[in-house]
């Protein structure tokens, strides 16, 4: 490899190598069986007792956990490699069974090589021309088919008798033990040739290997052994194994020596078997697990393996870093988007390293002054020959006098440093975003409550990670394709998923409604969020419309057409808002027209800017304004209590009759429905209608001034529903789709009349959330609550699941650079991704908006 | 002139193109005009282009696992008849992706040719005939007499004037499977055709006779006529798409099921994939989510681009994997290990999570390109390469 570079670069890597790593690479992983002569070429110990430590403690030769297996003391150095503690990463060693022992997991392949070939010449028991007529390609499995039924060798002659697998581990041949000696002799004898035709790769694997003769012991470093606090130790489950696995092949050597009888040898051996068949795999059904002796059971390889804790998904998919931080967030509306606040003590503990040049050195020197201690500091320094020193009182001054171009500095986070953060679950690729560092006073990371809908996240004690890039290739890959105003718009269905929520809609909605301002405060305002362009702002006698104070943070030329929630018009030219009223649906999330068309039009830095100017002004204004919610906001005139009393008496007396017809069995069924049935929905639609006519009158009689409603209108927070909720009735609750059935016999508690159908005994809720629920409605209405709950907590590992098998299954799908989709091997998926190669994210919506470009193209001239 | 702009940016997708067009003729832009849009749409199409690498198979699993946790646990009760329901929401999402090869709810919609679609009689007519009655389904009781060794069956006259059987029908129906009938007067009676027949061939016999189909269409066990459009259809609970397509009066070129292999056996795997993209999106658009349908159209065709509908299950797609490692990533990671080992496989760290697993650069996005470096004496190094491995051929001969 280091050859065949040309000598340039060769001493450029050279070079590089005295000051850092050279990694190398991996291409391939070729799998396979290990021989016994592999096995043993590899090991560099024979393990022979199952002894562990001396009397001073110190390992035994020829034992477990014998140096040349590796060390896991911190003082001792490994006798294969001389390598110390963390440096010498381990070595194999073997044992000698005394009679061989079959690995569990090959028993199928065995028992297939058994039954199709012959039990005296050990060729395959079909002939060649068969073989050739057979499909190609299928493996073993025909091949062992059609070798079934035969009963005398096509070559030899030999009479073949049926071999059945008694489980776990015993082969059967006519009702007589099949010894893996046999076993063995028999797969040995297998062609090279034959071993191909069952499916098997032969120069990787020979049928005779899955008999164990020769067990590799792994390093003690995959076994390490624990001190507790008592001084003793205690040893990994592996080597508890391993031990009881030694122990046993030993016995079982002597025994075979001083000629014990057969019995004594046969029950030793099969002890091994259980043995090695527990280290392998611990949960084998037909097998009670190996115990500690506390009674818990051991853990075998498989299970070091598999499963989600195993090492696959835990240690190799999943893996943990350095400079990470956890902590509690909380919001702060006056920082950006794309910022997150930093507490002071986290930006000391995480850092960044800087190369020292000839241009930051003095601006270094002065950081390294500052000490590890002192704010804008230096935790550690790598001097130019690769030591890491730690900076602090006595070293500061030695480290100042070295520091030169070539070290590296690892100095505490500073604003405008560029981080990633992130909240678990990451379903999506906005649970991922680059953010730029500003630190705060505080110990909780703050973010603008403008980017909570892509996290998910809220303030209620949700923690959340912070990483800090290493290298310059992942500071430049987050900055440039990871920044909050970069993801914007979702790739699910190309809308924005960032936008003004709660308050920020409320104010700008205020504002552009009805709000009038002298000049100063106008100034002020705009002042406070950062905005000294107010060029634009017309006065009429000294007062300015709100309207023009938020056409102060557009861009000044800026044309729009859109629609504010109720379907009003809204009209932007030339950077001024002209007409309409803004609201969720032209600042909001999801929708928001004015935010998409600022962020196609202008840009990711425009677009985010001003929607986070947007949204400090709505904040601004509600707190100029005052803005809150309170009890009397859910009063309603006498006049529509009365109105809603009668209402609901009407209502209730056409249930009655329905209910009437019905018992009289005058209630004609619809198609497909029982009478049963279509009573029900009759009286569901009757009650639904009700609650929304409510609904409705609450609505419209409430008062401008009314905040629960400005909020509603706005599309802020609630809806006309959770008005009419609060203050009139809460109305019907619904169960899996309809009314609540019953519980008790004929009726849905014991207070009720048997056979009731009223809407009182069916979770019809007549009063409101102020005036407060009555027994029965508060248990009804607690019924659907607990439901709800439910669903949630069946529904999470659900779709999990189902998360997990997709992006599973679809990680390696990519676009090549001929625009095609491919899987990863090479496999044509799409010609064009989508059929128009459009990515969503890009898009608006998820196409190009041909009626928006016609209408530009006809504005302009 | 429209043609020529047309030629002129034919790289444009088709459905831009449509856009473009009938907006012109709605609006009737000036030729200039219609330039200036071409051009401007041609520019923005360049903007939104996907990018090369994009791992657009993760936003597409992104896109439907994020909305997951939001969507309903439920079986919605399709208009209240007991054994007529639909599996909605999740649910019925995770049946499509898994591909099993009968939905737990199958459902055919029936649409009628236009003589027979506006007569509400006509049409429960066909429903009628549609629906599967089987013997059971009109008899009162089926005893086993054993001294005659014979099973007798007294049918119910109510139930076959509901559905319109006679018991002339009945035998008809038992004589063409072949079973030994005779009629009397109160009842009619089977003998079992094998004369040494035992005792337990008698019972099996009687509910052989229970299956059997006396007439409609095996598998319909629920038929409902709907009124959907301006049109009746009929609702059917169970999937056979050619015996209802024999029917007289059936409209055999709209009839839809929700039976993927069904579609993909009959009406080919294009079908298919179009069932797969109408269904995921009828359950999206149920749930009130938004979901862009091209995430859709990607896995409909990663799930049929085989030739046939593979499941994204460790049995499905997943399996195809050529890598050991992301295969044993998945599930059942000994089961793929052991295997591997045994035939010799090789992983050539192609895809994404085996570089994972090795801390090493992911083939996509950022990860895909590649700085090349001219080598020196690479050819030679190369040729020394075969000459080595001539050698070791040589020596294995030798052996």
């Amino acid at each position: 490899m280091w050859k065949r570079l040309a000598p340039e670069i060769l001493q450029e890597v050279k070079k590089m190598k005295n000051e850092s790593h050279i990694y190398k690479r991996v291409s391939k992983i070729v799998f396979g069986l290990m021989s016994p002569k592999i096995i043993r070429k590899r090991a560099c110990a024979k393990i022979v007792t199952a002894e562990l430590y001396d009397r001073e403690g110190y390992p035994v030769d020829g034992g477990l956990m014998d140096v040349r297996l590796g060390v896991i003391d911190p003082g001792l150095r490994c006798k294969t490699c001389a390598g110390k503690l963390k440096e010498c990463t381990g070595h194999f060693g073997y044992i000698e069974f005394a009679r061989p022992i079959i690995h569990i997991k090959y028993i199928p392949y065995v028992l297939n090589f058994l039954k199709s070939t012959c039990r005296e010449c050990s060729k395959l028991l079909i002939t060649d021309e068969k073989i050739k007529n057979l499909k190609k390609g299928s493996g073993g499995d025909s091949v062992r088919k059609s070798s079934s039924s035969i009963k005398v060798c096509p070559h030899c002659k030999a009479k073949q008798y049926n071999v059945k697998l008694e489980k776990p581990s015993v082969f059967m041949e006519n009702d007589k033990k099949l010894s893996p000696v046999e076993v063995r002799a028999r797969l040995e004898k297998i062609p090279d040739c034959d071993v191909e035709k069952l499916g098997i790769n032969s120069g990787m694997a020979r049928p005779e290997w899955m008999i164990l003769i020769l067990l590799p012991i792994p390093p003690v470093t995959m076994r390490p052994s624990i001190t507790l606090e008592s001084g003793e130790r205690s040893e990994d489950d592996l080597t508890h194994k391993l031990g009881d696995i030694v122990r046993i092949n030993q016995r079982l050597f002597e025994n075979i020596n001083s000629g014990a009888p057969e019995v004594i040898i046969e029950d030793l051996w099969e002890l091994l078997q259980y043995h090695v068949t527990t280290y392998f795999d611990n949960t084998l059904a037909q097998i009670p697990p190996a115990r500690h002796r506390s009674g818990q059971p051991l853990r075998s390889l498989t299970e070091r393996i598999k499963s989600k804790e195993g090492r696959f998904r835990h240690n190799l998919a999943g893996k943990r870093v350095n400079f990470a931080a956890r902590a509690v967030i909380s919001p702060d509306p006056r920082i950006n988007f794309n910022e997150v606040g930093v507490p002071k003590i986290v930006a000391m503990e995480l850092t960044v390293p800087e190369k020292v040049t000839e241009w930051n050195l003095d601006w270094l020197k002065g950081l390294v002054n500052n000490g590890a201690d002192q704010y804008p500091g230096v935790n550690y320094v790598f001097t130019s020959d690769g030591k890491k020193r730690k900076v602090n009182e006595e070293t500061k001054e030695q480290i100042i006098e070295e520091l030169e171009a070539g070290c590296v500095v690892e100095r505490h986070l500073l604003d405008g440093d560029i981080s990633v953060f992130n909240r678990q679950p990451s379903l999506h690729r906005m649970s991922i975003m680059a953010h730029k560092i500003k630190v705060l006073e505080g110990k909780s990371f703050r973010l603008n409550p403008g980017v909570c809908t892509p996290y998910n996240a809220d303030f209620d004690g949700d923690e959340m990670n912070l990483h800090i890039p290493q290298t310059e290739e992942a500071r430049a890959e987050a900055e440039i394709l990871m920044q909050v105003q970069t993801q914007l718009i979702s790739p699910k269905n190309g809308l924005n998923v960032m936008g003004s929520i709660h308050d920020a809609i409320t104010g700008n909605y205020i504002l552009t409604k009805h709000l009038t301002f002298s000049r100063e405060e106008a100034v002020n305002i705009l002042y406070s969020i950062g905005v000294d362009d107010i060029g634009c702002m017309k006065f009429n006698k000294g007062e300015v419309s709100g309207k023009d104070v938020f056409s102060a943070l557009l861009p000044k030329n800026l044309d729009f057409i859109g629609a504010s929630k109720d379907g009003e018009e809204v009209l932007i030219k030339k950077g001024r808002l002209i007409k309409g009223i803004i609201d969720k649906a032209t600042i909001g999330e999801d929708n928001g027209t004015l935010i998409r068309s600022i962020y196609t039009k202008y840009g990711e830095d425009v677009g985010i800017d001003t929607v986070g100017r947007i949204f400090k002004l709505g904040l601004e204004v509600l707190l100029d304004f005052g803005f809150t919610t309170c009890l009397s906001d859910t009063d309603l005139p006498k006049e529509v209590l009365v109105k809603n009393d009668n209402l609901i008496k009407n209502v209730e007396k056409e249930v009655e009759e329905l209910i009437e017809r019905y018992n009289k069995g005058k209630l004609e069924a619809m198609p497909g429905l029982t009478v049963t049935e279509t009573l029900e929905g009759e009286v569901l639609k009757l009650l639904n209608r009700l609650r929304d006519e409510i609904g409705h009158r609450v609505f419209d009689c409430a008062t401008d001034d009314n905040s629960t409603l400005l909020m509603a209108r706005s599309g802020a927070q609630g809806s006309f529903l959770n008005l009419a909720q609060m203050s009139a009735l809460v109305g019907q609750q619904s169960l899996g789709g309809g009314r609540i059935r019953d519980g008790y016999t004929k009726r849905t508690l014991s207070l009720f009349k048997r056979g009731d159908l009223l809407p009182d005994s069916r979770g019809f809720i007549r009063s409101s959330y102020k005036k407060g629920l009555n027994p029965y409605e508060y248990f009804f209405h607690s019924m659907t609550g607990r439901d709800s709950l439910m669903d949630t907590a069946l529904r999470t590992p659900k779709s999990g699941y189902l998360y997990r098998r997709l992006a599973n299954a679809l990680q390696d799908l990519k676009v090549e650079y001929d625009g095609t989709v491919r899987d990863s091997n090479k496999r044509v998926i799409q010609f064009i991704y989508g059929g128009d190669g459009i990515d969503v994210s890009k898009s608006e919506g998820g196409t190009i908006d041909v009626k928006r470009i016609v209408k530009e193209v006809m504005q302009k001239i | 002139m429209l043609k020529n702009l047309i030629e002129k940016y034919k790289d444009l997708p088709d459905n831009l193109v449509q856009d473009i067009e009938k907006i012109v003729k709605e609006q009737k832009l000036s030729s200039e005009d219609i330039k200036k849009v071409f051009k401007k749409v041609m520019e923005e199409y360049e903007v939104s282009k996907i990018v090369p690498g994009e791992a657009i198979g993760v936003v597409t699993a992104e896109s439907f696992g994020e909305p997951g946790t939001q969507m309903i646990l439920r079986v919605f009760h399709f208009a209240g008849v007991a054994e007529m329901s639909l599996t909605l929401g999740l649910s019925r999402l995770i049946e499509i992706f898994d591909a099993r090869k009968i939905p737990s709810t199958p459902k055919t919609e029936v649409y009628l040719k236009k003589k027979f679609s506006s007569d509400i009689k006509t049409i429960r007519k066909i429903a009628a005939m549609i629906k599967e009655t089987s013997l059971n389904d009109v008899v009162r009781e089926f005893s086993t007499n054993l001294t005659l060794f014979r099973v007798e069956i007294i049918l119910d006259p109510v139930g076959m004037r509901d559905l319109n059987v006679t018991k002339k029908q009945v035998i008809d129906s038992l004589e063409r499977e072949d079973f030994n009938v005779k009629e009397t007067k109160d009842f009619i009676y089977v003998r079992h055709n094998d004369e040494d027949a035992k005792f337990v061939d008698l019972f099996r016999l009687k509910e052989k006779l229970k299956k059997v189909l006396i007439k409609g269409v095996k598998g319909i066990t629920q038929v409902l006529p709907v009124k959907m459009g301006g049109e009746f259809i009929i609702m059917c609970a169970g999937s056979n798409l050619k015996d209802i397509a024999k029917i007289e009066g059936v409209d055999e070129k709209r009839i839809v099921t929700n039976n993927l292999f069904l579609i993909a056996e009959t009406f080919g795997i294009e079908a298919a994939r179009n069932m797969i993209i109408k269904e995921s999106l009828d359950v999206i658009k149920n749930e009130g989510l938004n979901i862009d349908i091209r995430h859709i159209m990607f896995l409909a065709d990663v799930m049929t681009s085989g030739g046939v509908i593979k499941g994204i299950t460790r049995s499905g797609i997943t399996s195809e994997k050529e890598s050991v490692l992301a295969r044993a990533c998945f599930e059942t990671p000994i089961k793929h290990l052991i295997k591997a080992s045994v035939t010799g496989e090789v992983d050539n760290l192609n895809s994404v999570i085996e570089n994972i697993l090795l801390n090493q650069n992911v083939p996509v996005g950022t990860g895909l390109p590649d700085l090349v470096a001219k080598m020196v004496g690479e050819e030679e190094a190369r040729m020394s390469k075969k000459r080595k491995e001539k050698k070791v051929k040589k020596g294995k001969k030798k052996k």
